[in-house]
């Protein structure tokens, strides 16, 4: 099968999300004997696409256009849909701009799509899937049956291997598209924040911070940590401390870091849809029968205006020696 | 303005969720069903839309069986002015449901057509940016705040570790985030009046569909782990614990 990968990039840049959708087209092709082409698409050269051969594309498509330094859902769309049918599977990363893109990519070729998806899988044809619903509450498994399976990709799922081989970069011709919905620039915080869904660490707060100006607690936790996002609580969201994009839950985000510390959150049933991939869970809870404690790996029953300031201390410690 | 909101019933995001026997759909036994959530963004947008303008008419369109009337009249009450009902079991695949409700906005010249980001039930993510692609439409998906000047639309969607401002001309599809808006409350008045609103059901065929759910498990219970130690003083064995059992850091 022939497994083309949408990657990403941002000023001028490949996203990290980039080499998990090569590694998963990868996996894909392994499977079913095939190769993988990955798509690149900027203003001009964008830096670290000549190294995703290295990641398991046999081929980098390059495609320029002006409006490419930002992202043109029109142009994006009708670039890969002019290709797609090429493919046996299109895999793209389960981000704000692949859940934009794959489905406009689906629609053009006629197919349906399977987004965010933990699992890859061949059956003959056929293109299997494992996919969290209900924010995690249950595991759909699916099969996408159409000429070209679409896929979006959960970050931080799928992990990619470096070998340092080179791969071929060719230009890829950009059909002539109308702009119809344009992007006029990207605002960004202050710090250049981690998402909690990309993020390796994520330290998440809840009521138990009692105002939101103690949210700097987490923040500093998160610096001390250097890969790590800050989430949040839908009742801290709800009350307007803190932004719904770091909402981790059923009406939020869902994570899968290494790392997932819930701090000062009782763990109601839809925050713990949310969060219960993630590969380590910390709770630190001064109420012992919160039923964060029940999902949790390591527990601290106790203070977090305590615990939090020792453990920023102590993390800083190790990351300097 | 005509303006469409696409509704869909979904199980309360507090529900317990059992699978059912088939082993591909779940126990709707016992199961409280409501307007999703982020569905309601878009209810409350388009009859605010409608207020501020004075003028133009708001309608609300689900794909489902009769169980959706429910749903509809929901928002009937919110303020909506008529529903329709595309009446079928629904389907998993997304470009399916696409094309039905397609073919609907299609005939109703609809100035613009908004949708939640994604339903909480199967979180498909796909049906409003389709219908989009499928009616050759502009479209704006996930937006968490939204202006409308004339026939432009200039909207916010939150990206990785940032905000990025789109924009687009009417006719369009916008899908809506969290932050939009803060849905309202049907009244007693607006529960009365939404008896007597039309309310349309039109029987349809999904088909065409290359998505098909083979089953549905729990995911496996996380183990309880255990509690290293009461406050600051168990912060060290809790990193010895991070760094060698866990090796995560």
């Amino acid at each position: 099968m022939k497994v083309l990968a949408v990657t990403e990039q941002r000023d001028g840049a490949l996203r990290k999300v980039s080499h998990e959708v090569v590694a998963a087209a990868r996996s894909l092709a392994d499977q079913s004997g095939g190769s993988v082409d990955a798509v690149v698409l900027g203003a001009g050269a964008v830096a670290g696409m000549d190294q995703l051969g290295g990641f398991g594309a046999d081929q980098v498509l390059h495609g320029t256009h002006a409006d490419f330094a930002l992202y043109s859902p029109d142009g994006a769309s009708a670039t890969i849909a002019s290709i797609g049918a090429e493919y046996g599977a299109i895999v793209f990363a389960s981000t704000a701009m692949g859940r934009d893109l794959a489905p406009r990519v689906a629609a053009r070729l006629g197919v349906s799509c399977a987004n965010d998806v933990t699992a890859l899988g061949v059956d003959g044809s056929a293109v299997t899937v494992t996919r969290p619903i209900y924010a995690g509450k249950v595991l759909q498994h699916g099969k996408l049956t159409g000429k070209t399976a679409i896929v979006s990709v959960r970050p931080n799922t799928f992990h990619p291997v470096a070998s340092g081989k080179a791969g071929s970069v060719s230009a890829l011709s950009v059909p002539a598209f109308t702009a119809r919905a344009v992007s006029k620039g990207v605002k960004k915080p202050d710090a250049a924040l981690l998402d909690v869904t990309e993020a390796s660490v994520v330290i998440s707060g809840g009521r138990g911070l009692k105002e939101p100006a103690n949210f700097k607690l987490l923040e500093d936790l998160a610096a001390a940590f250097g890969n790590a996002a800050v989430g949040a609580s839908r009742a801290v969201v709800d009350a307007g401390w803190r932004d719904h994009g770091e909402q981790v839950g059923q009406t939020g985000k869902t994570v899968s870091p290494q790392l997932y510390i819930a701090v000062g959150i009782s763990g109601a049933i839809q925050h713990l849809a949310g969060m219960r991939t993630a590969r380590t869970i910390v709770a630190i809870n001064r109420d012992k029968d919160a039923p964060i404690f029940k999902v949790a790996d390591y527990g601290i029953v106790g203070d977090l205006f305590e615990v939090l300031p020792r453990l920023t201390e102590e993390v800083k410690k190790l990351r300097s020696s | 303005m005509k303006i469409a909101v696409c509704l869909k019933r979904v199980p309360d995001t507090t529900a317990k969720i059992v699978i059912g026997a088939s082993r591909t759909a779940i126990d709707e036994a016992g199961v409280k069903f409501v307007p999703n959530p982020y569905d309601e963004f878009a209810l409350e947008a388009a009859i605010a839309l409608k207020e501020q303008a004075g003028t133009g008419e708001t309608t609300v369109i689900a794909v489902g069986t009769d169980a959706s009337q429910e749903t509809l009249r929901t928002a009937l009450a919110m303020g909506i002015d008529r529903a329709v009902l595309l009446q079928s079991a629904g389907s998993a695949d997304g470009l399916a449901v696409a094309r039905v409700l397609a073919a609907e906005l299609k005939a109703g010249a609809y100035d613009l057509i908004l949708f939640g980001k994604l339903a909480v039930d199967d979180y498909n993510h796909q049906v409003g940016v389709m219908v989009a692609e499928l009616l050759d439409l502009p479209c704006i998906s996930a937006a968490a705040k939204m202006t409308l000047s004339g026939t432009a639309i200039e909207a916010d969607r939150e990206i990785e570790g940032g905000v990025e401002v789109m924009g687009c001309s009417l006719p369009a599809v916008v899908t809506c985030d969290k932050g939009l808006n803060n849905p309202r409350l049907p009244s007693l008045k607006g529960i009365m009046a939404a008896k007597k609103k039309p309310l349309d059901v039109k029987p349809v065929t999904l088909d065409g569909a290359s998505f098909e759910i083979t089953g549905l498990e729990l995911p496996a219970e996380r183990q309880a782990g255990r509690i290293v130690g009461e406050g600051a003083d168990a912060v060290p064995a809790l990193l010895a614990l991070l760094r060698n059992e866990a090796k995560v850091l």
